[in-house]
C-alpha cells in the first residue's frame, strides 16, 4: 500500500518533450486512471514510476522516500503490461512464481541442478507453492497453472498476468493498457473484474489507458494527459461535468460532446449560431466555443433547427445527427426514447437547457458562466 | 433410454455421413493431389533421395572409380571397414573435433553475440569483422593459418616466445595438432553462429526483459536465466545442430594443412573418404564410409526434430 508522488517530473526523448513538468499525487489505495489520447507521455510516466525510465530531471518519492535511481525491481512496484509479458517457456504456476523465487530464494538455491539438493529450497519452495494456490482460487485460475500461456486465451493471460503482479503483494500495481488486447465483450467484462479486484485488495492502482470509458467505469480518480501535460485530475463525474479544458471535455464522453461556434458580446452575454443564450460571464467579448453533451440536447423544441443527417439506433437508446443550416457545424443528439426517432432529411427544432452550457474561450480554457433567468432558452430568443 | 438415443445416433450419423464421402468423388481428388505433388517429388527423388539410395547400393559392392565391372560383394566393404584401425581413427578424431568446436563455436558466438547487442556503437563494424571467416574461402584461410602456425617464423609462436612461454610445431605434433584445427575450425564458425544469435537476441520482446526486471531479476544473469537463454532455446538447437554437422564435414582444413597426419593424428571421415574414394578409386569402400558418416548427421537431425517437439520452440 503507498502514496506516489511525483514532482516536476520532466521526459525528453532526442530533444522531443514527452513530459513537461508533472506534478501529482497518487493517494493510498486510489485507483487513479491515467488517461489520455496516444503519445501523451501517459505510458512514459507510469515507466518513470516503475523505474522502467529515468526521468530527466523531477522526483519520484513513494510513501515519502525518494526513489530515483533506485532499480525498478526494488521498488517493490508490480507492473501489468499491454501485452502482459508472460514468460512464454514457463508455465502458469512457473510465471506467478518468478517474482516469489527471485525474493525468497538466493542465488544459489536459483540454480537449475544444484539449486533443489540444498537443504532450506524445499520449505521455501512449499510456502511459494502455498501462495500461488491461494492467487489462482481467487483469480480462478487453479486449473490453468500447468498450461504455458501460448495454450491459454487473451482473458486467461490477463488473469495471469495479474496474479504475477498480486503474488508478492507490492507498494502499488501499475498497468499499462492491459485491456488493449482483448475483444470488446471481453473488456467489458475484465473492466469489472479489475475494479472489483482494487475493492478487494484497497491496494494503489495505477493505470494508464487512452480509452476513457475503462478511465469513467474503474477509477476513483483520473488524471487527463494531453501531450506531455496533466490538464485535469478529479472524480470521473468531475471530470465529465466540470472539464475544465476543451481537449478534456472533448476526450472524455462518447459521443463526443458537441462544440459549436460563440460569442461572447460586449456585455458578458453569449450569442450562439446567432441565438443569445440567458448566460452571462466575465470574459473578455471576442470568440468562443460552447459545449453541450448529447444527453443535454432537447430535441423537438427550442430556439435552433437543423436536419437529421444520420441515426444511430442502439437499441435502449439512439444517437441523432443532426446538421445546422448556415454554420456548417455538426451537431449529435441523444434520444432516451428510440419511438420518437425522427425521419432522415426531416428539420428538428432543437434547445438546451442553460445549465448544460460549457464555454471555452479560444485557447480553449474555461469561461465561467452565470445563469441570468431560471427560464428555459428554448423560448424563443429575444436578440 | 439413453443407450437407444445413442444407437440411433449411431446409425443415422455414419450412414449420411458414408454416403456422400470417399469413392468416386475422393478418388479424383486424390489424382490431382498427387498431380500437384508430382514435381517436387521427381526433384526430390533425382537430386536427393536417387543419389543416396546410389550411395548406399554402391556401398555394397566393389566398384573402382572408371572400372568396367563391378560384383555386389554384400557387407564386405562394411567388414574391412570396421576392421580397419585408420576408420576407427578417423571416426575418434572426428567426434573428438565434433565434441571441442560444437560447444566452442557456440558458446564463443553465443557471447559474442550478447557482447554486441549490449554494446551501443560500431554494432555494424564488429558484426562485419567477425562475419569475415564465415565468408572468406576456408582454403585461402587455411594456408594464412599455415603461415600463422609455423614453427619457426609463425606468429603465434612468436607471440608465446615473446610471453616467455614454450613454442610448439603446432600442426607437425601428433598432440596438438587435431586441437590447432579445432581452433580454426571454431574460428571459422563463431562468426556464423553469432550471426544467428544475433537474429534470435533481436526476436526477444523488450517487455520481457522489463517483466523480469519487475519481478526482481535485479543482476544481467538472472534475466539471462529468466529470459535470453530460453528464449534463444529454438535458435541454440538449430545453432548446436548445424555447427554439429559442418563439424562432422570438417575437410578443407584438414586437406590443406595436414593431409590427415602426422600419423594420423588428423586423420578425420570425410579426408578417409577422400583418399578412398579419389586416390585409392576404391568407390564402394569409400560410400560405405559415406554412410557411415549419414548415419550421425542423421542421428543429429533426430535429436533436433526430437528437441523441436519437446517443446523448445513456443508461441
Amino acid at each position: 500500500m503507498a502514496q506516489i508522488e511525483l514532482s516536476t517530473i520532466r521526459k525528453s526523448f532526442d530533444g522531443t518533450d514527452v513530459l513537461k513538468g508533472i506534478d501529482f499525487r497518487i493517494e493510498d489505495g486510489e485507483f487513479i486512471s491515467l488517461v489520455g489520447p496516444s503519445g501523451c507521455g501517459k505510458s512514459t510516466l507510469l515507466r518513470i514510476i516503475a523505474g522502467l525510465e529515468p526521468q530527466n530531471s523531477g522526483q519520484v518519492h513513494i510513501d515519502g522516500r525518494p526513489v530515483d535511481g533506485i532499480r525498478p525491481s526494488a521498488r517493490n512496484l508490480a507492473m501489468v503490461f499491454q501485452s502482459y509479458a508472460l514468460y512464454p517457456h514457463l508455465s502458469t504456476f512457473d510465471n506467478i512464481a518468478v517474482p516469489l523465487r527471485m525474493r525468497r530464494l538466493s542465488a544459489i538455491e536459483r540454480l537449475p541442478l544444484l539449486g533443489p539438493l540444498l537443504p532450506g529450497r524445499r520449505a521455501k519452495e512449499r510456502t511459494i507453492r502455498a501462495d500461488i494456490t491461494a492467487i489462482a482460487e481467487q483469480l480462478d485460475i487453479a486449473p490453468l497453472l500447468r498450461r504455458k500461456p501460448g495454450q491459454l486465451s487473451g482473458g486467461q493471460r490477463q488473469r495471469v498476468a495479474v496474479g504475477r503482479a498480486m503474488v508478492r503483494e507490492p507498494r502499488a500495481f501499475l498497468f499499462d493498457e492491459p485491456l488493449s488486447n482483448l475483444d470488446a465483450k471481453l473488456r467489458v467484462h475484465m473492466r469489472a473484474e479489475l475494479a472489483e479486484l482494487h475493492r478487494r485488495l484497497k491496494a494503489t492502482f495505477v493505470y494508464v489507458t487512452h480509452d476513457q470509458a475503462e478511465a469513467m467505469t474503474m477509477s476513483s480518480r483520473i488524471a487527463v494527459m494531453m501531450a506531455g501535460e496533466l490538464i485535469q485530475v478529479g472524480t470521473p463525474a468531475e471530470i465529465y461535468d466540470d472539464p475544465g479544458d476543451i481537449r478534456v471535455a472533448e476526450f472524455i464522453g462518447s459521443p463526443k460532446i458537441n462544440i459549436l461556434p460563440g460569442r461572447v458580446r460586449k456585455d458578458g452575454g453569449i450569442d450562439v449560431l446567432g441565438t443569445a443564450l440567458r448566460l452571462g460571464c466575465g470574459a473578455a467579448a471576442g470568440d468562443c466555443r460552447v459545449g453541450v453533451r448529447p444527453e443535454r440536447i432537447e430535441l423537438g423544441a427550442g430556439p435552433f433547427s437543423g436536419s437529421v443527417v444520420h441515426l444511430e439506433n442502439l437499441g435502449a437508446e439512439a444517437f441523432v445527427h443532426l446538421a445546422i443550416e448556415g454554420a456548417g457545424a455538426r451537431l449529435i443528439a441523444r434520444l432516451g426514447d428510440v419511438r420518437q426517432l425522427p425521419a432522415m432529411g426531416r428539420a428538428v427544432t432543437f434547445g438546451f437547457a442553460p445549465d448544460a452550457v460549457r464555454a471555452f474561450d479560444p485557447a480553449g480554457k474555461r469561461i465561467e458562466l452565470r445563469v441570468e433567468q431560471a427560464e428555459r432558452i428554448r423560448e424563443p430568443a429575444h436578440v | 433410454m439413453s443407450d437407444g438415443s445413442i444407437t440411433i445416433d449411431a446409425a443415422i450419423v455414419p450412414a449420411g455421413t458414408a454416403r456422400r464421402s470417399l469413392p468416386a468423388h475422393g478418388s479424383r481428388r486424390t489424382y490431382s493431389a498427387y498431380a500437384l505433388v508430382a514435381p517436387a517429388a521427381a526433384l526430390m527423388l533425382v537430386m536427393l533421395l536417387g543419389p543416396l539410395a546410389g550411395v548406399i547400393a554402391l556401398s555394397f559392392t566393389d566398384y573402382q572409380l572408371g572400372a568396367p565391372h563391378f560384383s555386389w560383394i554384400g557387407l564386405a566393404n562394411y567388414q574391412d571397414l570396421f576392421a580397419d584401425k585408420v576408420f576407427w581413427t578417423a571416426l575418434r578424431n572426428t567426434l573428438t573435433y565434433v565434441v571441442v568446436v560444437v560447444p566452442g563455436a557456440v558458446i564463443a558466438g553465443l557471447a559474442i553475440a550478447l557482447l554486441i547487442q549490449s554494446g551501443t556503437s560500431l554494432r555494424s563494424l564488429y558484426r562485419t569483422i567477425y562475419f569475415l571467416p564465415v565468408m572468406a574461402t576456408l582454403i585461402a584461410m587455411a594456408v594464412v593459418w599455415e603461415f600463422m602456425l609455423h614453427p619457426q617464423f609463425g606468429l603465434v609462436n612468436g607471440l608465446l616466445r615473446g610471453a616467455g612461454l614454450p613454442a610448439f610445431a603446432w600442426l607437425q605434433d601428433r598432440s596438438t595438432a587435431l586441437y590447432a584445427l579445432c581452433a580454426i575450425g571454431i574460428w571459422q564458425a563463431v562468426g556464423f553462429n553469432m550471426v544467428l544469435f544475433l537474429a534470435g537476441l533481436v526476436s526477444i520482446p523488450k517487455q520481457l526483459y522489463e517483466a523480469a526486471e519487475i519481478d526482481g531479476a535485479s543482476s544481467g544473469w538472472a534475466r539471462f536465466r529468466l529470459v535470453t537463454w530460453p528464449m534463444l532455446g529454438p535458435v541454440t538447437t538449430f545453432v548446436v545442430v548445424i555447427s554439429g554437422i559442418r563439424s562432422f564435414q570438417v575437410f578443407d582444413t584438414v586437406h590443406v594443412l595436414t593431409k590427415g597426419g602426422p600419423s594420423k593424428s588428423t586423420e578425420v571421415l570425410i579426408h578417409t573418404m577422400y583418399t578412398e574414394g579419389f586416390e585409392f578409386f576404391r568407390s564402394g569402400y569409400a560410400a560405405a564410409i559415406t554412410v557411415v558418416f549419414l548415419v550421425f548427421v542423421l542421428a543429429l537431425t533426430l535429436i533436433k526434430s526430437r528437441l523441436a517437439d519437446r517443446g523448445v520452440h513456443y508461441t
